[in-house]
């Protein structure tokens, strides 16, 4: 046996499946979710502003807010994903299991991020019943989409890692993923904000996939779309350093 | 016959400082019911835990079917079933999905055939397509031994498998033992209920504080240290023990009426009429007699307090 694929199997399916029994609050809400934000800021707020980089306020916050959803739930699912076992301890399974690092993130992070990509597909749809849109193009809009996907996914399932207790799973989600995506231009263009403000937003990660997302639906950016590709690549190696890192050493897995 | 587990010099300590297991040194034939005996906190949990992949060994390796559990995890993981202490289970599955999912966890194709079997076996068919969380804690247990039973494990480990359980789950768990080894399962498991250990192993190992003081089939065990006390009750009371009884170690016991006599095990067959013979002979009236032998439970205390006093 070199490559266990009943196990990646059998760890996608069990994830899939808890999806599916949660699947009211976890693709509804979203739903509901964006669908205030274009009720908000695409009809109430957008009514009253210019059009953004040549593109309707409305449509403008589009990928931003696909994005938006896309990172906060894909960290949320692989995180839950992978701490719940560790919580009941039903993770005694999965590490006495003939099951390699690899083959336990392709299941956990690959069910994580099917999840995400069809939720932002959700999205989406849900957004074009309110703005007219057009994605220019297509096939890069779905690559931004997998690659953000399956590397928030990574991140979360670190985070469910590390996290001791469900305050801490919440934790980072709290305090530096929310804030980040509201900072990462998902409502507005850096453009607008004050010179110094820009500057601080280059170092924002999530400016970077925000600014390349929408540029698959408009071609235009704030960031070179290069740049974004490359930041979220970059972002991607980082967290498999790391999860290959908690693999050899066991960390909070094995004692 | 090879053993079919292989523990050489193994050790663990805990990032804490606790050293769990001193180096350890076990094998385990196949086919065989082997009961790791100890107090709670002994190791017996941790040395199981290592050697199914679950904590790392500080030093020392282990072999399963001669595959090395590090190198060669694979290998030796697959055939390897866990049942560990806690009850510890997915609330919302069904013990159908969980079953199938340990299965394919353990890379072993799909079967559904072969895990109908193991839920009847276990009786939880009819529970099949219950929630997990609304079953019994005993109907728990019985999941967990299902999952372990999915991918047709060789060695089966159960750790304290009746701890907490009723009497005639209890029962029914030592059948269900015995049947999977009749088809050649090798089971290992741990107890501190030692009538237990008395009830089914084949082989007993006794740990403390992270040694293995003792391993030795159980019949041998239960002779080499085994006592066998007679006592007698007697017609009239004695003042004193008369001296042509001198060749035994006797006591007289409330107020003189009753006699006791320990024997070693080993003299089991000759010792015990000798006595009564004389005793007769002495015209020494009894009414009652009574024999008890010592359990695996007293041999196992004498053990730990002996081995108390050598190292305090």
């Amino acid at each position: 046996m070199t490559f266990n694929r009943h196990a990646v199997a059998a760890i996608y399916r069990f994830e899939m499946a808890r999806f599916g029994r949660t699947l009211l609050q976890s693709l509804v809400t979203p739903v509901i979710t964006t669908s205030l934000y274009f009720v908000v800021f695409g009809a109430a707020i957008g009514a009253r502003m210019n059009q953004v980089e040549g593109v309707p306020y409305g449509a403008f916050i589009v990928p931003g807010l696909i994005m938006l959803s896309v990172l906060t739930e894909s960290i949320s699912n692989a995180s839950f994903g992978i701490y719940m076992p560790k919580w009941t301890g039903t993770i005694y399974e999965l590490l006495s299991a003939p099951v390699s690092p690899p083959e336990i993130l392709l299941g956990y992070v690959g069910a994580a991020a099917t999840k995400s990509i069809l939720l932002g597909l959700i999205i989406l749809a849900t957004a074009s019943l309110f703005v007219p849109l057009e994605i220019q193009h297509p096939l890069w809009m779905v690559a931004f989409l997998v690659l953000t996907a399956a590397t928030f996914c990574l991140f979360g399932f670190i985070i469910g890692i590390w996290s001791n207790g469900f305050e801490q799973l919440q934790f980072i989600p709290m305090l530096v993923v929310t804030p980040l995506t509201f900072l990462g231009g998902a409502f507005y263009s850096i453009d607008m904000l004050p010179p110094v403000w820009r500057t601080v937003s280059l170092f924002n990660p999530v400016v970077y996939l925000v600014s390349g997302f929408r540029w698959t639906f408009f071609g235009a950016a704030d960031v070179d779309v290069v740049a974004s590709l490359a930041a979220t690549l970059g972002f991607c190696a980082v967290c498999l350093v790391v999860v290959a890192w908690v693999f050899r050493t066991g960390y909070r897995l094995k004692q | 016959m090879s053993p079919i587990l292989t523990v050489a010099q193994l050790t663990k300590t805990y990032a804490s400082g606790l050293k769990a297991l001193r180096p350890i040194d076990l094998a385990i034939r196949k086919g065989e019911i082997f009961a790791l005996l100890g107090p709670n906190g002994a190791g017996k949990t941790t040395l199981i835990s290592v050697i199914c992949g679950i904590v790392t060994p500080t030093s020392g390796t282990v072999t399963v079917a001669g595959h090395d559990i590090v190198r060669d995890y694979r290998a030796a993981r697959s055939r390897i079933g866990l049942v560990p202490q806690e009850l510890t289970t997915d609330a919302f599955e069904t013990p159908w999905a969980t079953v199938n999912f340990s299965r394919g966890l353990f890379g072993r194709p799909k079967d559904p055939a072969l895990v109908e079997r193991v839920l009847r076996d276990l009786s939880l068919w009819e529970k099949r397509r219950d929630r997990i969380m609304t079953l019994s804690g005993g109907m728990k247990r019985r999941v967990m031994i299902a999952k372990a039973l999915a991918h047709e494990p060789e060695i089966l480990f159960l750790d304290e498998p009746t701890a907490g359980v009723d009497v005639e789950l209890r029962r029914e768990m030592w059948a269900l033992v015995r049947r999977l080894r009749d088809r050649g399962v090798t089971i290992i498991l741990t107890t501190h209920y030692i009538d237990e250990a008395e009830e089914m192993a084949d082989r007993v190992g006794v740990i403390h504080k992270g040694e293995l003081i003792v391993v030795e089939e159980k019949a041998a065990l239960m002779k080499k240290l085994g006592k066998k006390q007679l006592t007698l009750t007697l017609a009239a009371p004695l003042a004193a023990i008369p001296p042509a009884l001198g060749d035994w170690s006797l006591a007289l016991k409330n107020g003189g009426t009753e006699l006791e006599c320990a024997f070693d095990a080993r003299e089991e067959g000759t010792a015990i009429p000798a006595l009564l013979e004389r005793i007769i002979r002495l015209g020494i009236a009894f009414k009652d007699l009574n024999t008890r032998q010592s359990s695996l439970e007293d041999i196992f205390v004498g053990l730990v307090s002996e081995r108390r006093e050598e190292r305090p």
